[in-house]
């Protein structure tokens, strides 16, 4: 644990320190109109501090559901969850979470600036702070310069890059990131995992992101999860340990590849199951 | 899948029809209008009763409370009339009165529907002309779209009572004169509609055509006019409704003839506030089935078009 | 030069060197001579011979440029004014003749030619192509202003059935006490009043309406209907209960502005996105901070498209009320008596008042609402 990150907790902690997100014999139930769907079912997993966790799977696994159950925008339906050592909803009061949505969902009223600052204003964080933070925010993104631009004038990438720094700019414990990048190109998307990589490094931030794409997950992450549909529920875990200032250059190795076989042979398991 | 079979009949039953109904809107709606029966009677009660109460200090009469709430629920020129007034008075002029009759108030529906209907139609073929010539002409659309929208921001119904009596002072009197209103107010909407749905057509269906090479009128029927069928049918609800008051207003100064809007302004007059609202309400239902059956029309074109309800 | 001739140029020229043939008036009844002659026209025959020349001209060579359309314009214009000038200088009103239409037929066809061009400009110069934008319709509008007021003198129109446009400027100008007075009557007092109450209310329902969906269900499906019903029918009503001045008047407005608002401002409220909505829960907003940071600015074009319908049903309402009585002031009022007294150019002046507010409050509107929601997709899309 570095000194950063413990600076950086200012929720009182529980017993143990290292754990920010405990998911036991977690289940989630949809009632519908065809009868119940089981969105996710006997999920168990811990996150620790500073882990950078990707879901990985075939559409309809429950990977945003279980993204959705840890900010408290689903109950579960069994089971037990904590984060920080306290409930999903105690945790979202306590502003725990820094969530980026598929798409930047910016508010089209706000310059980019304010839109940084919308959940420090909503967290009655005094004027003078707001900027300060926003400035560094958006300076962690690489986007200081377009503060009174309107999200339109922004590409693609630049607004999703905004609402990074959005999610980064109140220091929320768990930045939750469901397919930020899905809707980029490939060279875009490249560019913005290196730096999102990179953004890990310095701030030591606990990470959940939500892919669909093997290299993607294997690239970034220091644990993959692989999921698999009907019922949603995790099939594999894989740890890798590959240098926190790694370049895109390591997707050539051995190593990568070999845990991206992995990775795609626990999706093929999961798939069997399905026909 | 993997559901258990066991919870599926359970679920398929799915809630009782009570509760369907209050999910749904029909059980709001339903409440909502019984509310709103329970408001204008406790009104009709309210608002009635200082009337009634000098009516019985003049007389120097004593009264209960019961006798209060029945004579402001059944009197004779109440400042608002109570709901079994209305109906009372609907029946008597709608059923109970032979159609020929200037009592009957069929007779005046037909008045303003006969001129509401004749404006409409006429309305509704200028308006589709217009948005035709408009979508095809630039320099139509660039001369003219300007003054259809603007004209949208002005009173027109100002102009009502000067198109009826201009035209009475050269001889043209009843229907064609109230007729001209409707049809002057109609086709506004329809033109606009129109001219958005002959423009819906996606860029790449209007390329597809162009490889073809197909004809501007292959074009407009094979495509711009299929795909403004929507737009012309919400813009035909809009007129018809707009085109069913300016008939109305069309009434009011004729020196009260025939018609809803004729019931209206003598009601006025002699302060019978009875006829008011039968024929207000009147209005209002010929209104809302006139919606309803160009709702119906809008059904089955769409239907027909294989548009999914 | 193409190969192809322009039609509309060599209908021009073939009408304006016919109208110099045939009769300019008809004959007076009383003298038995004809009214006028083009050959003691001088202005007017130079016009009419200006419009076979450059309708030859272009016929061939074609009005290929703005510079040609404008020098067509500029020829018209002169041809308006000499054939204004011939109707009410040289006593031509009442009896104008074959000629006489034939050259208007002929200005016809060359104005229809010279606006065609400018709207087929296409400039990458915001400002050149704006004003070509604005230069069209309004050259088209003064040039139906225009026929207007040659057919009505031409035909010698009976006032009373339609004025001329210039008398019913004339009357305009001359009442503008009277025409003041009905205005802050019945626009000032009633119609804004009206318009507050409806849409302030139509607002605050729909959002104590929104929070529960019992009566979002209920209230939605009614107010949808409503806007169909001929609601100026309260009229007599209101002015029962609320008297004859303005106060009845801003009450069939309130009833008429509050429906579109409020089924407007109810799905603006839903308007919000779910990502959005879903952004604000993670960050634990509370009811209001979410209504006030995303609800309402996401329902602002919604609200503002009801404020927009509702400037316009404000004017007719208060005009329409007043035709079921008022005090002896007011713009319905004027134009209920003023036609009983067939006084039509007073009544025109007053629907030109009505037009002009009408147009004013609406593109006021428009205007705030372009500041307010400047960022909504919809001003930045270019139509195709």
């Amino acid at each position: 644990m570095t000194l950063q990150a413990v600076v950086n907790n200012v929720a009182p902690m529980p017993a143990s320190k290292d754990v920010v997100v405990d998911i036991q014999k977690m289940s989630l139930t949809f009632q519908t109109a065809d009868g119940p769907v089981y969105a996710l079912s006997d999920v168990d997993l811990t996150i620790n501090r500073g882990d950078f966790v990707s879901f990985i799977g075939p559409s309809g696994c429950g990977k945003t559901t279980l993204l959705r159950v840890i900010a408290d925008l689903e109950r579960a339906t069994a089971g037990d969850i904590l984060i920080n050592g306290v409930s999903p909803r105690q945790a979202r009061e306590d502003r725990a979470y820094g969530y980026v949505f598929q798409a930047p969902a910016l508010l089209p009223w706000r310059s980019i600036e304010r839109n940084v600052t919308l959940p420090l204003e909503i967290m009655e964080i005094s004027k003078e702070e707001r900027v300060k933070r926003a400035h560094d925010a958006l300076k962690l993104v690489e986007l200081n310069g377009f503060e009174k631009k309107f999200p339109w004038q922004l590409s693609g990438g630049m607004q999703q890059r905004a609402s990074i720094a959005r999610a980064l700019s109140f220091d929320a414990d768990l930045l939750l990131m469901d397919e930020p990048f899905g809707a980029l190109d490939e060279i875009v998307r490249d560019h913005l995992n290196e730096q999102l990589l990179k953004l890990w490094a310095r701030t030591n931030k606990t990470v959940a992101f939500v892919t669909h794409s093997i290299p993607e997950a294997v690239f970034l992450s220091s644990k993959i999860v692989v999921m698999s549909p009907r019922p949603g529920r995790i099939i594999d875990v894989i740890e890798t340990d590959f240098a926190k200032d790694r370049t895109l250059d390591i997707r050539e190795t051995p190593e990568f590849l070999e845990v991206a076989h992995r990775v795609r042979e626990g999706l093929r398991a999961g798939h069997s199951y399905d026909d | 899948m993997t559901t258990d079979a066991a919870t599926l009949p359970a679920a398929r039953t799915g809630p009782g029809l009570w509760t369907r109904m209050m999910k749904g809107q029909t059980g709001p709606v339903c409440v909502m209008l019984i509310g709103l029966f329970v408001i204008w009677y406790i009104g009709a009660i309210f608002m009635n009763m200082p009337g009634q109460l000098d009516r019985y200090a003049r007389a120097k009469q004593d009264w209960t409370v019961s006798q209060l709430v029945e004579a402001t629920l059944n009197q004779d020129r109440p400042v608002l009339p109570a709901p079994h007034q209305v109906a009372a008075e609907m029946y008597k002029t709608i059923f109970a009165t032979k159609i020929t009759s200037k009592r009957s108030l069929v007779y005046h529906t037909w008045v303003t529907l006969s001129s509401t209907l004749l404006g409409f139609g006429i309305g509704t073929l200028l308006g589709i002309l217009l948005a035709v010539g408009i979508v095809h002409v630039l320099t139509l659309e660039k001369s003219l779209m300007p003054w259809v929208i603007s004209s949208q921001t002005i009173p027109i119904l100002a102009i009502a009572p000067m198109i009826i009596v201009v035209l009475g002072a050269i001889g043209l009197k009843g229907l064609v004169p109230k007729a001209m209103i409707s049809t002057y107010l109609c086709f506004f909407p329809v033109t606009i509609g129109m001219v958005k749905g002959l423009r819906s057509p996606d860029h790449i269906q209007l390329d597809l055509m162009r490889t073809y090479n197909a004809s501007r009128w292959q074009t407009f029927f094979a495509l711009r006019w299929p795909s403004s069928m929507p737009f012309l049918f919400a813009s035909l609800k809009v007129a018809i409704a707009i085109s069913l008051v300016g008939a109305i207003v069309g009434e009011l100064p004729t020196g009260a003839q025939a018609g809803l809007g004729a019931r209206l302004l003598a009601g006025s007059y002699y302060g019978q506030t009875v006829q008011i609202w039968a024929a207000l309400l009147t209005a209002a239902f010929v209104a809302a089935m006139m919606v309803v059956v160009v709702g119906l029309f809008e059904k089955r074109v769409l239907e027909r078009m294989g548009v999914r309800a | 030069m193409s190969g192809k001739l322009d039609k509309f140029c060599l209908v021009g020229a073939v009408f304006a060197l016919l109208s110099l043939v045939f009769p300019l008036s008809g004959v007076d009844p009383e003298t038995g001579k004809n009214v006028a002659f083009v050959s003691d026209l001088p202005g007017l025959a130079s016009a009419m011979v200006a419009c076979v020349v450059i309708g030859v001209f272009f016929t061939w060579s074609g009005v290929t440029s703005v510079l040609r359309g404008s020098i067509i314009l500029l020829v018209v214009i002169y041809g308006a004014w000499q054939a204004i000038a011939t109707l009410y200088d040289h006593g031509l009103a009442g009896y104008a003749s074959y000629g006489f239409w034939m050259f208007i037929a002929s200005l016809w066809a060359l104005v229809w030619r010279g606006i065609d061009v400018i709207a087929n400009y296409r400039t990458l110069d915001q400002g050149k192509q704006q004003t070509a934008n604005i230069i069209v319709p309004l050259a088209f509008g003064i040039w139906l202003l225009f026929l207007w007021e040659v057919i009505t003198a031409g035909f010698g129109v009976p006032q009373v059935l339609l004025p001329a446009p210039s008398m019913i400027g004339v009357r305009f100008v001359n009442s503008t006490g009277i025409l003041w007075d009905d205005f802050r009557q019945t626009f000032l007092k009633a119609v804004l009043a009206g318009y507050v109450l409806g849409c302030g209310s139509g607002l605050l329902v729909a959002i104590a309406v929104d929070r529960v969906p019992f009566l979002k269900r209920g209230l939605l499906p009614l107010g949808n209907m409503v806007s169909a019903l001929p609601i100026i029918g309260v009229a007599p009503i209101m002015v029962m209960w609320f008297g004859f001045d303005w106060q009845s008047k801003a009450a069939v407005i309130v009833i008429m502005t509050f429906f579109p608002m409020l089924v407007n401002t109810v799905s603006g409220l839903n308007a919000a996105g779910r990502l959005e909505r879903d952004l604000m829960a993670t960050y634990a907003s509370g009811y209001w901070s979410t209504l006030f940071r995303l609800r309402l600015p996401a329902a602002l074009p919604f609200i503002f498209n009801a404020l927009k319908i509702n400037s316009t049903l404000a004017l007719i309402g208060a005009i329409v009320a007043e035709f079921f009585g008022t005090p002896i002031v007011g713009m319905g009022f004027r134009i209920s008596t003023e036609v009983g007294r067939m006084n039509v150019d007073m009544v025109w002046a007053e629907i030109a008042l009505a037009a002009l507010a009408g147009t004013a409050f609406y593109g006021a509107v428009a205007l705030a609402e372009r500041k307010v929601t400047s960022w909504h997709p919809s001003f930045r899309v270019r139509r195709h």
